[in-house]
């Protein structure tokens, strides 16, 4: 069984590991994506190391300027908060959110998608109309009800982005699934008595990875700028400090202390960007016929 | 011939409608099973925080919602309300949700409309001019551009737009529509809430100027590629004809579709946007209610918004069989 699937798995189709990775770094997008996204993630493994204390508490006098004390090289806040220690742990909370909540998009985008695509039909025909209709809320002030109405924490902030980001990925492995569902190898599968979840699972969704990949970056980086706008409305989890949060909070002392609403500002712009950067990268690299955009 | 239009514009508009009626229905079963998971009875969380309505105002809400019934009743009676435009009372504001919206509707279109236009003309521009020295250095900067755009959130532009411009500058004004206090009329009302309106307008903007770079600069490339315009080009056509007659027209379909895909995006950004400069529209009017916790009227704009995502992709289907006949309504 195993030997009959992998001489039909169409071979260009799975991206090959050596050649992938070298098509990747030899993009200069991708490379300058790679290195900011480390650089964030290095900010968020260090941060309990480097700032062991809460970074919601008082530490210094209020409104140091960044570069006034050598000890907070980015500055305190009005409430004497030290602004670095901000940006290291908001980063822990930015992929954190970012990332769980585009695993939530992706089992509900992948479910929905391949279970259309591969059925077809009425069931086709009943979740396309589901998706449409989540297509049809706008989908930040959807999120906006969902954690007012749960009041904000991180799950009711990771649940209504992976519920409302799903719809566009759930379009994209469909029209996968239903290029796939006729090929040989899908339908030798099925001769061959294997069951739907096996052929989902081990035959076709291998097959969609590829594109699914590229949109998930690209989904963490619009989770990400999700969370910041829920917390710059003040939708934030409370207990915990996020870049959206800090910016929100410097808002009140724009006209004389504009760094404080600034620097986390440029947090969020290089996190996005990075992933945004990634994402092309990733295109590029798993579709190189499609290279011209 | 003339009646087989009819009556297949006619089932266009049948399918339309229908369609409307489903996306209204689904929305606001939503709604209610949102309102269901709130914390505490459905009741106090519609009249905000418990001590700030009264107790008539409690049964009232209670005999209109039917809580003291089933929930499937309660679930009729709830989609009954809403299929007859009856989106509840605002006790915060004293007024009808339908009322409010309707109020602040106007502000939020003119915000949207000079946005888009921005973005559509200065990002098409953009585009044709990245297509045109693709690979070259104006390329490059203005996809960077774009990118950077692309990455920044929304109410951060607006923030440090301010700081620039109005508290550096001081060019434009902070925030609002109007001076109220100088009781403009006129050619100068107009000129004044421009004034008003340059920053948020552009604010909300920058994003799409960066999709609408990155979707025309694809296009043309794609559109020049194309055997009429080499014919064009061949026949000894000038280059900026051949741009704007035989390229950019072309380009104009996947604009306008974008244009479609976005709205709903466009709204959630005018949330934010009229939050950082208190613009008086549906966006500010959401952040008020979800301040004061006055969730029928967030659940009200959240349908409300929806309704217009569905008109707009209505009105970009006829736009788009009106530029291309080729293309049939179906």
């Amino acid at each position: 069984m195993a030997s009959i699937d992998a001489s039909l798995a169409p071979a260009s189709s799975r991206p090959k590991q050596p050649g992938f990775l070298l098509r990747l770094l030899s993009r200069p997008s991708a490379l300058t994506g790679l290195l900011l996204l480390g650089l964030i993630l290095m900010a968020a493994v260090a941060a309990p190391g480097l700032y062991p204390d809460d970074p919601l508490d008082m530490v210094a006098q209020p409104f140091l300027w960044p570069g006034a004390d050598a000890a907070y090289p980015f500055g305190t806040d009005m409430l004497g908060r030290d602004i670095a220690s901000g940006l290291f742990h908001g980063a822990r909370i930015s992929l954190l959110i970012g990332v769980v909540a585009t695993v939530v998009s992706i089992v509900i985008g992948v479910g929905i998608g391949a279970g259309a695509g591969y059925y077809g039909g009425r069931i086709d025909a009943v979740l396309m109309r589901v998706t449409e209709l989540f297509q049809t809320i706008p989908p930040f002030l959807f999120a906006l009800a969902i954690v007012a109405i749960l009041q904000p924490s991180i799950p009711s902030i990771v649940g209504a982005i992976g519920i409302t980001a799903w719809p566009s990925l759930a379009r994209l492995v469909r029209a996968e699934v239903l290029k796939l569902r006729h090929s040989d190898m899908v339908q030798a599968s099925i001769a061959l008595g294997g069951s739907d979840l096996r052929i989902i699972v081990l035959h076709i969704l291998p097959n969609v990875l590829a594109p699914v990949i590229v949109t998930a970056s690209v989904m963490v980086a619009t989770a990400i700028l999700t969370e910041s706008s829920l917390a710059f409305l003040g939708l934030g989890d409370p207990n915990v400090v996020s870049w959206g949060g800090m910016v929100g909070a410097g808002r009140e002392v724009l006209r004389t202390d504009w760094y404080v609403a600034s620097i986390p500002g440029l947090a969020i712009v290089l996190a996005v960007l990075a992933l945004n950067l990634l994402g092309d990268g990733l295109n590029d690299a798993l579709n190189p016929r499609q290279r011209q955009r | 011939m003339r009646k087989v239009v009819v009556v297949q514009t006619f089932g266009y508009w049948g399918r339309r409608a229908a369609h409307m009626a489903l996306v209204v229905i689904g929305i606001a079963t939503i709604n209610f099973f949102l309102l269901q998971l709130a914390p505490g009875d459905a009741v106090t969380v519609l009249a905000g925080e418990a001590g700030a309505a009264t107790p008539e105002y409690l049964a009232a809400l209670r005999q209109q919602f039917g809580l003291d019934q089933a929930l499937p009743v309660q679930f009729a009676k709830y989609i009954g309300n809403i299929l007859t435009f009856d989106l509840g009372h605002s006790f915060r504001h004293g007024m009808s949700v339908w009322r409010l919206i309707a109020d602040r509707i106007p502000a939020t279109f003119l915000l949207m409309g000079v946005s888009i236009g921005f973005a559509a003309l200065i990002g098409s521009a953009f585009g044709v001019i990245a297509a045109r020295y693709a690979g070259r250095a104006a390329d490059t900067a203005i996809s960077t551009l774009a990118l950077l755009f692309y990455a920044t959130p929304v109410f951060w532009i607006g923030l440090m737009l301010v700081v620039v411009f109005s508290v550096w500058l001081d060019w434009l004004p902070v925030g609002g529509m109007m001076k109220i206090e100088a009781g403009y009329t006129g050619f100068d009302h107009v000129m004044d809430v421009a004034r008003h309106l340059v920053l948020p307008a552009v604010t909300l903007g920058l994003f799409f100027l960066a999709i609408y770079t990155r979707l025309m600069r694809a296009a043309m490339l794609e559109v020049y590629g194309q055997d009429f315009v080499r014919t064009a080009v061949a026949k000894g056509v000038r280059p900026h004809r051949v741009v704007l007659r035989h390229v950019l027209r072309n380009a104009l379909l996947p604009g306008i579709t974008m244009l479609g895909m976005q709205i709903g995006s466009i709204l959630g950004g005018a949330v934010l946007v009229e939050t950082v400069f208190s613009w008086p529209g549906l966006g500010r009017l959401a952040f008020e209610a979800l301040f004061q916790r006055d969730l029928n009227l967030l659940l009200g704009i959240l349908l409300c918004s929806s309704v217009i995502v569905v008109i707009v992709n209505l009105a970009v289907d006829l736009l788009y069989a009106w530029l291309d006949p080729r293309i049939e309504l179906g």
